[in-house]
This record gives C-alpha cells, structure tokens and sequence, in this order.
C-alpha cells in the first residue's frame, strides 16, 4: 500500500490496516499528536475504527515551540 | 488584593504570556519560563519528525500541558484556510482545548498581519467554539471589528515580530484600549523589560513575548525581568501616575520653615 504522509511518498507491505496501526509501525506510539486523513481530521478515539485505503494522504502533527 | 488577567472566563494570575520559540534546548526553554512566572504559554503546530523522533524527547515533556495553559498559534499561516485548519489540529491535539492565538501573516520579511485573511478566519473559529486571541496590527477600528466577531482577546503589535524594537505607536495602542471590552494585550516587538513595562502602564491587559527572552544573553535573567516589569507597569497603571506638568518645577520639600 502507497501513503504519502507528511507530503512524502512511503511504501507499506501490509494490504490492510487503520491509523492505530499506523502509528504503531512509525514508532509515534504514546507520542501527543494529531492525524488529519485526506483533510479530515481522524480523533484518537477512532484511530482503531480507521481502515487506511491505498493512495490516502495523511498529515500528521505534534507542538513545537513557538511564538 | 486580587488583580486577575481574566481571558475567556478563566483567570490568570501572570499578565506575561510567553512563547516556546528559539531557545537553545528544552532545559533552557523550561528554565526562562519558570523565570518568567507565565501561565499561558505559546505552541506552534508542526508535522511531526517520521522514523526520526522515538525515544527523542518533546517540548511537551519539559512543559507538561497539565501544568500551562497552552496557546497553539497559527504562525507561519499566510491564509485563513491555513489558520483555520491548524487550529483544528491543535485542538485535537490537546484533547479539545478551545484557546487559541490566530495569526495570519501577509509578508514573510516583515511578518505583518494580513488583517482580511485574519478576519475571516476569526469568524470562522468563533463560529466554531474557539476562544480566540488574535494577533493583529494596532489599528484601532480593526481591533473593534474583531471584538465585534467575539475574539476574546485582541493582541495588537507593538512593533514587527521579532525586531525588538519596542512600542512604536503608543497613542495607537491607548485608543484600542480605551475602546475595548476585551482584555487588550501586545504582542510582538517587545525588546527589553521598560517596552512591557510601558505596555502595562499604558494600560494593557498583559504582554505576549518570545523572542526578547529568548535572544537575551541570559535568557533566564530576562525573563526574571520581565516578569517584574510586567507587574511594576500593571501597578504603575492601577496607581494612576501623577500628571505631567510641562515647564512648572513641584518641589518635593517643604518650602517653609528654611534656616536661611
């Protein structure tokens, strides 16, 4: 399966899986952050329930230090 | 006596606000912070580092959320499509926080705030159960249209973000504030601690800084200073200053009872 994430192209071997998955295979596991899913924004609380299809855009984000 | 910074319902004890931006580390960032006594602290929103970041630690490990008030901001958005989304992210983020610092920049050299762009998205996030602090240029009738679409607190410049130059229109800022309802407070082009203390007196709500800490010598020390002169311009304001007499000396001794 074919993900763009964060605006760069990435391959996975896996047919099927959701954004709980995701996150575990990118090693962001525990990390505070927040997943936008081809524009719509995916709440934790259904990161489970949120099958990935091939060619799906993610942008995923965390808090930085700023002004 | 209580004297409270009162931002969409909730009070605050501080009247700094202060940003994350531009510390050498985490320790140095959490150190100046805690110097500056500031409860409200600024965030920027950005995509997270992939396959680069495990085990690495985070802002949010030396700045526990549960501990500050955080303040995502929409820095480096140049639309309000931009903005609007990325609060959208924080507030997920966060675990639904609501308070949030709106900037929508026009220009990447003087970082000056595309108050059109800015408006819309204002409406937007109000709309959208945001409490929003919006970042704005000290035009006096501006800050009154963004008052009118329910920000709760409007954060005019006192000089360009990160030139240090101080408060370059101080009778700009004394309109807002006469007009205003909502808390007024500056944000931006702070460079020492009398530019927060001229704020204060001036009679702003509180002052929102980053880089005048931050790129200090002693970053630390700064931030000491400036939340010292945050309260002495907050006192100096509620004391009321005596008037300015132009040309008339007022001895402070009395002038009877001399030897000669």
């Amino acid at each position: 399966m074919q993900l763009t994430i964060n605006g760069k192209p990435r391959s996975f071997e896996a047919a099927s899986f959701n954004v709980a998955n995701l996150v575990q295979n990118l090693d962001l596991g525990g990390k505070r952050l927040a997943i936008e899913l081809n524009g719509e924004i995916v709440p934790r609380s259904q990161f489970e329930a949120t099958l990935l299809a091939d060619g799906d855009q993610l942008e995923i984000v965390g808090a930085v230090g700023g002004g | 006596m209580s004297d409270l910074l009162k931002i969409a319902d909730k009070t605050y004890r501080s009247r700094l606000l202060v940003g994350t931006g531009k510390y050498a580390d985490f320790a140095q960032t959490r150190a100046a912070i805690d110097a500056s006594g500031a409860e409200i602290i600024t965030v920027a929103i950005r995509r997270t580092n992939i396959g680069q970041t495990a085990g690495e630690p985070s802002l949010l490990d030396f700045l526990p959320p549960e501990q500050f008030t955080y303040l995502p901001n929409t820095a480096g958005c140049y639309s309000a499509d931009d903005a609007v989304r990325t609060l959208r992210l924080a507030r997920e983020l966060l675990d639904g926080h609501k308070l949030v610092k709106l900037e929508v920049l026009g220009d990447p050299n003087t970082l000056y705030p595309n108050m059109i762009e800015t408006i819309a998205a204002a409406k937007t996030l109000v709309k959208d159960g945001f409490d929003v602090m919006v970042y704005c240029s000290d035009d006096p009738i501006i800050a009154k249209q963004l008052e009118d679409i329910g920000c709760c607190a409007v954060m005019p410049l006192a000089s360009l973000i990160g030139s240090g130059m101080g408060i370059l229109n101080p009778w700009n800022l004394q309109i807002i504030i006469e007009n205003a309802k909502i808390p007024v407070l500056v944000d931006a082009g702070v460079g020492t601690a009398s530019d927060a203390a001229i704020a204060m007196e001036l009679g702003c709500q509180g002052v929102l800084m980053n880089t005048a800490i931050a790129a200090a010598r002693n970053p630390v020390l700064m931030a000491g200073a400036m939340k010292k002169a945050v309260e002495a311009g907050r006192d100096a304001y509620l004391a009321g200053r005596m008037p300015k007499k132009l040309y008339s000396a007022s001895p402070s001794s009395p002038t009877s009872g001399l030897i000669a």
